[in-house]
């Protein structure tokens, strides 16, 4: 079978033993910082391969689907892969500034890395329930990750995280146990069949109202968030910058493959579901972030806003909706990422992120003001930048679509999107110091470590890229959104593969 | 057989929402805990039962001979118990945690990453 399948998923968990082997010296980090970069190879090589031969397919250990659990990268999946391996790298380069010692003789680096791994697995299982399990990966190690300081704040966010995931996830369980007694089978190209034949079609919209509810939950789209806001001001600044950029986006990514590829038998139902979810996620988003007085907090709900968006793609469902929700997701992840880790370098130059303990940053650390303006206007959909795109291709998608209504929410919630990420500029960056000039003398000799500058560099140059030449990422976009259209291709790889496969056990 | 599962299911389901609806943090986790069960139960029962007909493959054949009992929802649910065992001891501990350094087990009372509403000053900037 294609061994760049099974490379992309052995890397994350070879670099976690070895991570944690090390972590008692300076070693273990690097050899995370190396192990990521050896995943971006493995991971534009999956790409190339996707792109040029279309949909790739294995079955590990060599069980024939339906039986066995599949592997599968489709082009959606594929960019995916690749746009979680590079923030993994920038991440992990971002934590040597920022993870302390005694973090790291904890197990940070090892735990991020299996983090990315199940992520990468979530993006590339064709089957439910390795879904699940894969879900539970990510799960367990974001838990940890988000209480690693022990402090009250992360103790008390950490409940209120734990306690909302084990709800989605128990829900997740439930909704896969009637799923399969529905159909008899767990592969995902499979049920896309089954599916269509099920005697009681009502019955298996219920099912399919459970799986909305649940990876909902995990996707934070209105009214399931409330867990984010409650905890994603509190953990490190790395781990809250891979959070904002990935973890949610998972659970869009399922939404979207399941209800393009398995749940299309009553789309006036559950599309029209998602369509006022996604409306409503959108506006709560943005008023949420337009009543926080904190950079931190104000960032979070800009994540909840975003969801609304890549929801609303998929719930309008036609090609060009779905090709700007695709190209949004790619978008925001390095936006998202960029913002989360620009906040650690506002935490660390003023010593907060309260609105009214900062100001004077762009005085004083221009680098760092550029850093935040360029992907906070590109978020806030500014032109030429990515957002400016992202956007674009979402609200023609809406008008294409007729959906007036959902284009004007999200042209609405675009501009006050502007006055969220400017109220931040003027907090932070832009007013006077209200603790005076003392204070910004104090910050001028507050220097940044070379680790945690590097990485926003990166991101904002690919912000800037993205905007200025968008023609290729739409190029991708647009076929992987035909490839979710006509899911033939997907089915016709996954069930007609009997490949010699399998190659590695992937330990779980 | 099938209809006794469901309803205690049903009923497992029922009491689980119920203890998770308390503001205690333990209560809320034994609650999930049957919740959790509950969907274990219900993953077995909609793999169909078939009593008295193990699926063993007799030897020098590769399929099983005749109707046999469906063997995947047992698989699914074993993993799905490790997983959930897991899960609960992390969150057990982390309640202790959070009875230890927030002194308190209600959830009404765990304010601190959100604290309430205070007359705030007229933005300034």
């Amino acid at each position: 079978m294609s061994w760049y399948l099974a490379t992309v998923l052995a890397l994350p968990w070879l670099t976690a033993v070895f991570a944690f082997v090390y972590r008692r010296g300076p070693a273990g980090r690097w050899l995370s910082v190396l192990g990521s970069a050896l995943q971006v190879g493995a991971a534009v090589v999956l790409f190339n391969q996707v792109l040029n031969n279309g949909v790739v397919a294995g079955q590990m250990g060599q069980w024939i689907a339906p039986f066995g659990i599949t592997l599968v990268a489709d082009l959606l999946a594929a960019v995916l892969v690749l746009v979680t391996a590079i923030t993994g790298l920038l991440v992990t380069i971002y934590a040597l500034g920022d993870i302390t010692d005694e973090d790291e003789v904890n197990g940070f680096s090892a735990v991020l890395q299996l983090l990315l791994g199940g992520i990468t697995g979530a993006f590339l299982t064709g089957d439910v329930f390795n879904l699940y399990v894969w879900f539970e990966v990510m799960l367990i190690s974001s838990f940890y990750l988000l209480t690693l300081g022990r402090s009250k704040e992360q103790i008390d966010g950490g409940v209120k995280y734990v306690a909302l995931n084990l709800i989605s996830t128990t829900l997740i369980l439930t909704a896969i146990g009637l799923l399969y007694g529905m159909t008899g089978t767990l592969n995902m190209a499979d049920l896309s069949q089954a599916a269509a034949n099920v005697e009681r079609p009502g019955v298996l919209s219920v099912v399919a109202v459970l799986f909305i509810v649940a990876f909902g939950m995990k996707a934070a789209v209105f009214p399931l968030y409330f867990w984010l806001p409650a905890a994603y001001h509190t953990p490190k600044f790395t781990v809250a910058a891979v959070f904002a950029a990935l973890l949610t986006k998972v659970g869009v990514y399922v939404l979207i493959r399941l209800f393009t590829l398995v749940f299309v038998h009553d789309p006036n139902l559950t599309h029209t579901i998602l369509l006022w979810m996604a409306g409503a996620t959108m506006i709560t988003g943005v008023l949420g972030a337009l009543a926080e007085r904190d950079v931190r907090r104000v960032l979070s709900y800009n994540v909840i806003a975003t969801i609304g968006y890549l929801i609303l793609g998929l719930a309008l469902g036609t090609q060009a909706a779905l090709m700007g929700a695709i190209f949004y997701l790619v978008h925001d992840i390095f936006v998202k990422a960029n913002l989360f880790m620009v906040a650690g370098h506002v935490q660390r130059l003023g010593g907060s992120t309260a609105f009214d303990k900062l100001g004077g940053i762009y005085r004083l650390a221009p680098l760092v003001a550029f850093l935040f303006f360029i992907p906070a206007f590109s978020l806030a959909g500014f032109p030429p930048l990515s957002g400016f795109w992202a956007k674009y291709l979402i609200v023609t998608g809406a008008l294409d679509a007729g959906a007036y209504v959902m284009a004007f929410i999200a042209l609405a919630v675009g501009l006050l999107t502007i006055y969220a990420v400017g109220r931040i500029w003027s907090a932070a960056f832009w007013k006077p110091n209200p603790e005076g000039p003392e204070a910004e003398d104090e910050m001028v000799k507050t220097s940044l470590p070379t680790a945690l500058v590097v990485p926003p560099i990166v991101l904002t140059g690919i912000t800037i890229l993205l905007g200025l030449f968008p023609a290729y990422l739409i190029d991708v976009s647009s076929a992987a959104a035909d490839q979710l259209l006509s899911p033939t291709a997907y089915v016709e790889t996954v069930l007609g593969t009997t490949s010699e496969a399998g190659a590695e056990e992937i330990s779980e | 057989m099938e209809v006794v599962l469901a309803l205690i299911v049903g009923a497992m389901f029922a009491a689980g929402i119920y203890l998770m609806l308390s503001r205690n943090l333990l209560r809320f986790l034994f609650g999930l805990t049957l919740v959790s069960n509950a969907a274990n139960l219900s993953i077995f029962t909609v793999g169909r039962l078939t009593p008295g007909k193990p699926p063993l493959i007799p030897e020098g054949s590769y399929a099983p001979v005749g109707e046999v009992a469906n063997a995947l929802p047992q698989a699914l649910v074993l993993t799905a118990i490790v997983i959930g065992f897991g899960l609960f001891a992390f969150s057990l501990v982390l309640a202790i945690r959070a009875y230890s350094s927030l002194g308190t087990l209600s959830t009404g009372d765990m304010r601190i990453a959100e604290p309430e509403e205070e007359d705030e000053p007229e933005e300034r900037a």
